[in-house]
């Protein structure tokens, strides 16, 4: 279902973004690669998710373009783009009542018209998405009777419904436990090894950004301090100037990627090294 | 798995719907009731009409009694159907008006969009008598609108509060109300005695004239409403959600408005402001088969016009003969359950 037609899926040029009437993204150039997971982090009101909205036509530029493939993002339909763009915003609500298959089938929406509300294809999609996030056995339960985890899988089930090749999460794992938080991560990785969709999304824990981030983009102040493969933007010298965090990188005994440890006022750097046995 | 939808996808046409399985059963339970409700109320009055006669006469048959077919289809059908029509056009208007807020307290008489209707409709009565009857559902209509508006702009940009909403649209309805009694007071006797018969929320006396008046304005709208569920589901999700899935959101949220208000607006043209009836309706449709508005906004419009119809014939029977209003009736069963709704709320 993919076509590779371009190495970067979303470009920006020149990108100004505000939000309530404060810049926060200033004419930023930002390429996303294609077919890979590209993870933003930053501190705390740096701009990510507002990067990530941007990307995604939740707001709209006071200056630049967002490029879709070679297409200027402005001239398309909102119709059009949602058709190859999905986007799941951070801790989203639903009304009471509303069960999973009814959210899921939400993510239809853009295929859909007055007349064609639920074709043969709707139905697979919904089905697909349901069972690969794992939650049919809880299709006809409403969300609020079910756990953070399984709501936020529901979530990700109703934009992956939503067939689209390219994925913007902003910050897919919060409010879960470390076990749901894999969870998570490994099926947005299954789905970009298996289906070569492209993923943007905006993460807390730099350690799973470095694990599962194919591209990484280090964003302070609303520009990019630094991007490129994990191995090569997660410095202790990033994490200092980005953060304002004093911390040890090493090698992530499980897979190899950096690891970040935080130093701290308790942390000695004896104490790092002779923990980690390296 | 259980089977909780019914699909329909008529073979080699290029269509395809869903709905809850509950919906057929639950429309149809309503639809009977609501005619066993209306055979009832035709029948019930100072001259009693048996049941079977009232159906014989509707269907155009012989009755034994010749003063039937006037009492029956000149007096109190029209009556019986206005108060169908009313309560179905409130529900919608609720239903629409708690799903693009995704407020389940609001309604167009919570938000006063009702009460700018009344004080449009009788502005027009007072200041200018003499106007054709088909202009006060317009009137209404501007009034309506132009509060949804102003609750919209004041109240509920960037996805504030329910509470904010609700006190923004009280603020208006005292307003409104207000500006009503200073017409009242103020205007020609004779112009307002005719307004005040209005103003109360009642069905009484109402003709086929104001029927007709009333029904392009139900079928248009309610079905702009019924045809825009797919818009109001995604928009329930909220601003981004419904974004993202490609709703033109602002497009969207303007014809859902104004066809909110040209409901809410009509309905109190037609009949004075019943309360309650927009915001019980939703809730209780929710209860019967879920939120999702294919099947919703139909259940809900039924259960409105089901409870109007019912509270005419108790506004009629409980003190015979002296009569109370439907909107009576509507408000004391109301009022309880909107402080029921707002104090479940708060404690979730």
């Amino acid at each position: 279902m993919i076509t590779e037609t371009s190495t970067y899926a979303l470009t920006t040029r020149k990108l100004t973004l505000a939000y309530e009437g404060k810049v926060v993204i200033e004419s930023l150039d930002l390429a996303i690669p294609t077919g890979k997971i590209t993870i933003l982090v930053g501190p705390n009101g740096c701009g990510k998710s507002t990067l990530l909205k941007g990307l995604g036509r939740l707001l709209k530029p006071i200056q630049g373009v967002v490029y879709l493939g070679s297409e200027s993002i402005a001239k398309l339909s909102t119709k059009v783009i949602a058709q190859r763009l999905g986007l799941l915003p951070q801790g989203p609500t639903a009304p009471e009542g509303l069960t999973v298959k009814d959210l899921v089938s939400q993510g239809r929406y853009p295929h859909q018209g007055w007349l064609q509300q639920w074709s043969k294809e709707d139905e697979k999609q919904v089905n697909w998405a349901l069972s690969i996030t794992q939650m049919q056995e809880f299709a006809h339960l409403a969300l609020d009777n079910l756990s953070g985890g399984q709501r936020q899988r529901a979530w990700i089930a109703m934009t992956l419904a939503q067939d689209t090749e390219i994925l913007l999460l902003d910050e897919p794992t919060t409010y879960l436990d470390l076990a749901h938080q894999m969870e998570i991560l490994d099926l947005l990785y299954d789905l970009n090894q298996q289906q070569q969709r492209t993923i943007v999304m905006v993460l807390h824990d730099l350690n799973q950004a470095c694990r599962y981030g194919d591209h990484l983009v280090a964003v302070k102040a609303g520009t990019i301090y630094d991007q490129g493969h994990p191995t090569q933007v997660m410095t202790a010298k990033m994490v200092q100037e980005v953060f304002d965090l004093e911390s040890r990188i090493v090698s992530d005994p499980v897979a190899g990627t950096p690891l970040c440890i935080p130093i701290g006022r308790k942390g000695g750097m004896t104490s790092v090294v002779s923990c980690l046995n390296v | 798995m259980k089977q909780q939808w019914l699909i329909l996808r008529p073979p080699g046409l290029p269509m395809s719907f869903h709905l809850d399985h509950r919906v057929p059963g639950i429309v149809v339970g309503l639809v009977i009731a609501t005619f066993v409700a209306m055979v009832v109320s035709v029948g019930q009055g100072e001259y009693y009409v048996p049941p079977v006669a009232v159906i014989r006469t509707v269907l155009g048959l012989e009755t034994d009694n010749p003063d039937y077919a006037f009492i029956v289809m000149t007096l109190r059908l029209p009556r019986t159907l206005v108060a169908w029509g009313v309560g179905m056009g409130l529900a919608i208007a609720g239903t629409i008006t708690q799903g693009i807020t995704r407020n389940p307290l609001a309604s167009p008489d919570i938000v006063g969009v009702s009460d700018g209707a009344s004080l449009a409709a009788v502005t027009l009565i007072v200041l200018f008598p003499g106007f054709p009857t088909a202009l006060i559902p317009l009137a209404a209509f501007g009034g309506a609108l132009t509060v949804a508006v102003l609750v919209y702009l004041l109240a509920w940009q960037g996805g504030s509060s329910s509470v904010r909403l609700i006190l923004v649209g009280v603020g208006f309805s005292l307003i409104a109300g207000s500006l009503t009694n200073l017409m009242v007071t103020f205007g020609n006797i004779y112009n307002v005695s005719q307004a005040l018969v209005w103003l109360a929320g009642s069905v009484y006396g109402r003709s086929w004239e104001q029927l007709n008046v009333f029904i392009p304005w139900l079928l248009g709208f309610g079905c702009l409403s019924l045809v825009m569920s797919r818009d109001l589901n995604v928009l329930q999700l909220g601003d981004q959600v419904a974004r993202s899935l490609g709703s033109p959101l602002e497009l969207k949220r303007g014809l859902l408005l104004l066809s909110g208000a040209a409901l809410a607006g009509s309905a109190v043209a037609t009949a004075g402001n019943i309360r309650f009836v927009g915001l019980m309706a939703p809730h209780l449709g929710r209860q019967m088969v879920g939120p999702s508005h294919e099947g919703l906004l139909p259940v809900a419009a039924l259960t409105g016009g089901f409870v109007v119809v019912v509270a005419d014939l108790l506004g009629r029977l409980l003190f015979a003969p002296i009569e109370l209003p439907c909107g009576l009736i509507t408000a004391i069963v109301g009022a309880p359950y909107f402080l029921y709704v707002l104090i479940r709320d708060r404690n979730s």
